[in-house]
């Protein structure tokens, strides 16, 4: 264990962090779209690995990384609400399976229209200009990009919080996801929130793709990795609790790094210990409703 | 206002509603009454839009509604309160009166509703903040009901209001809803507690095994012991 000092601790936290916001913003979309429609999203990976590629389509048109930031999650929320309007909204009261083996489906087409159009091999994806190098934090120096991975998970936070819970939009969703019956018999076309929730879950996932893409490169397996890594996020943070998406995605982020520092080759194994750990100790995860599934 | 004609309704495959005729006219209160399992919530939940399968006309001001999605149901001016109540955990009194008032078509500002609520049902009042399913069964009750009213529904339904709430409270609850009906809202109530309900009803019609069995004056129907006995005794 030499060369092991507190400040290197410190700066592997960093990095834990910066990984679990990526996570985060996957899970806070499987999530959203599990408390609401009961949707497994098992395309969830997919829509992460489009984010990526869409980040790459409209570099190549020249539009700048910081437009993208906001293009390509609206691109792929686009096609999430497409694909929630015209297959799987079909499927809703008929139980969890269907949509689940649907998206599944659908992952596996978004994956092979990318290796049609971009090749099987990966891209690279530059971290932009302005996010290159490494920044001073105090206790050392710290990639910027990743700093900034973190700071951007803040802000969709904070902002999914405020349309959550201080606008009419996210009363609607709040209610809609206890009772949906009550809110179409006062008068709410539920369908259509629904849509739109839809749209907020994959927009979610694409940016974590395309904020992940400069970190890792962009490829068209991206997705499925990830895919398993963030079901254990919302597993162990509750399903269908976004705050159980934060607390958890932080914590596996934290695990992993601090996993590699020690034990590279164990980095993986972490993660799925940590699920069993808690499902034993708390079947329904840290914010779950326990007999969500019942 | 609300004519129900040859309403059938089925829950999966077990037939429930045999072929509803009743009729709710501008300004009346009238109450639904039968046994236990008569069918009366079925006859409320096909009105709105809720069972699976249903045949028949439900006009509602002079138009079809049996086809429209509930929302739009809701939007046309049908209030429901169901059996349930269906008081969203997890969101204040306050939030679950803006839910009632989202879809309104008025125009009145959300402080308007409030006081508004506040001047029925003190009670609430008091509790804005207070996450609502924290609220006894009665001022539940109150909330499910206000929050039905906050968009002004021309006819407003009501399942079984009373049930298990105190009984100053139904007390309470009756001189509303013959307030109410004075003041212009068209109300249909299903109700177990048939003495009171018929106290303030103009007609009541009595149902059983899906069918209606029965219409009279509810004064009349008030002082027929005989026929109280054979449909609602439990
Ligand atoms: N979801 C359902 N699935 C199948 N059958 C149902 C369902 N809901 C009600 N029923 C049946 O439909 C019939 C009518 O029920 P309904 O709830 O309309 O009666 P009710 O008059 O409201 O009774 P109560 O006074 O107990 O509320 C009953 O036989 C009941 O068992
Ligand atoms: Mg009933």
């Amino acid at each position: 264990m030499d060369g092991i000092t507190p400040d290197l601790l410190a700066l592997q936290l960093f990095t834990g962090l910066a990984l679990g916001a990526i996570y985060v913003l996957l899970a806070l979309g499987m999530s959203l779209l599990f408390g609401m429609l009961t949707v497994v999203n098992f395309a969830h990976g997919a829509f992460y690995m489009l984010g990526a590629y869409a980040g790459i389509l409209l570099l190549g048109f020249g539009v700048n990384f910081w437009f993208c930031l906001l293009f390509a999650p609206l691109l792929i929320g686009g096609i999430g609400m497409l694909s929630e309007r015209f297959l799987i909204r079909h499927l809703y009261g008929r139980g969890i399976d269907y949509p689940l083996l649907l998206t599944f489906g659908l992952s596996y087409i978004m994956v092979e229209t990318v290796r049609i159009f971009f090749g099987t091999q990966g891209l690279p994806f530059d971290t932009p200009d302005a996010l290159q190098g490494a920044s001073d934090i105090m206790i050392g120096y710290f990639p910027t990009y990743r700093l900034f991975v973190i700071g951007v998970a803040i802000l969709v936070i904070a902002a999914l919080w405020l349309f959550l819970e201080r606008t009419p939009y996210g009363l609607i969703i709040r209610a809609g996801a206890r009772d949906p019956q009550i809110v179409r018999i006062l008068g709410i076309d539920v369908a259509r929130v629904w849509l739109v929730v839809f749209g907020i879950g994959t927009g979610l996932a694409a940016l974590a793709g395309l904020l992940a893409a400069p970190l890792q490169g962009a490829s068209p397996e991206m997705g499925a990795s990830i895919l398993a890594e963030s079901f254990v996020v919302t597993v162990v943070g509750g399903m269908g609790s976004l705050v159980g998406a934060v607390v958890a995605g932080l914590l596996v982020g934290v695990v992993v790094a601090m996993t590699s520092l020690f034990a590279p080759e164990m980095a993986q194994v972490a993660i799925f210990a940590l699920m069993a750990i808690v499902l034993l100790i708390r079947p329904q995860g840290f914010f779950g409703r326990a007999g969500l599934m019942s | 206002m609300l004519k129900v004609e040859q309403l059938q309704a089925w829950y999966g495959r077990s037939h429930i509603l045999q072929g509803i005729d009743l009729e709710v006219k501008k300004g009346e209160l009238v109450c639904l009454i039968g046994r236990n399992g008569a069918g009366k919530t079925t006859t409320l939940r096909a009105i709105m839009g809720l069972t699976g399968r249903a045949e028949g006309r439900v006009m509602f001001d002079g138009q079809d509604v049996l086809k429209l999605p509930t929302h739009k149901r809701n939007g046309l001016g049908l209030g429901y309160v169901p059996e349930e109540r269906r008081i969203v955990p997890g969101l204040s009194v306050r939030d679950n009166l803006r839910l009632g008032l989202l879809a309104a078509h008025h125009k009145a500002s959300e402080a308007d509703v409030i006081t508004e609520v506040a001047q029925t049902f003190p009670r609430l009042a008091e509790r804005l903040d207070q996450d609502a399913i924290t609220m006894s069964g009665g001022e539940q009750q109150m909330l499910a009901i206000a929050r039905a009213l906050v968009s002004r529904p021309k006819l407003l339904m009501l399942d079984e209001p009373s049930e298990g709430i105190m009984p100053v409270l139904v007390d309470e609850m009756f001189v509303l809803f013959s307030r109410l009906r004075d003041q212009g809202t068209t109300i249909l109530l299903v109700e177990q507690n048939v003495e009171l309900a018929l106290g303030i009803a103009d007609r009541a019609y009595i149902m059983d095994q899906g069918e209606i069995v029965y219409q009279a004056k509810a004064s009349d129907l008030l002082a027929d012991e005989e026929i109280k006995e054979r449909y609602c005794s439990v």
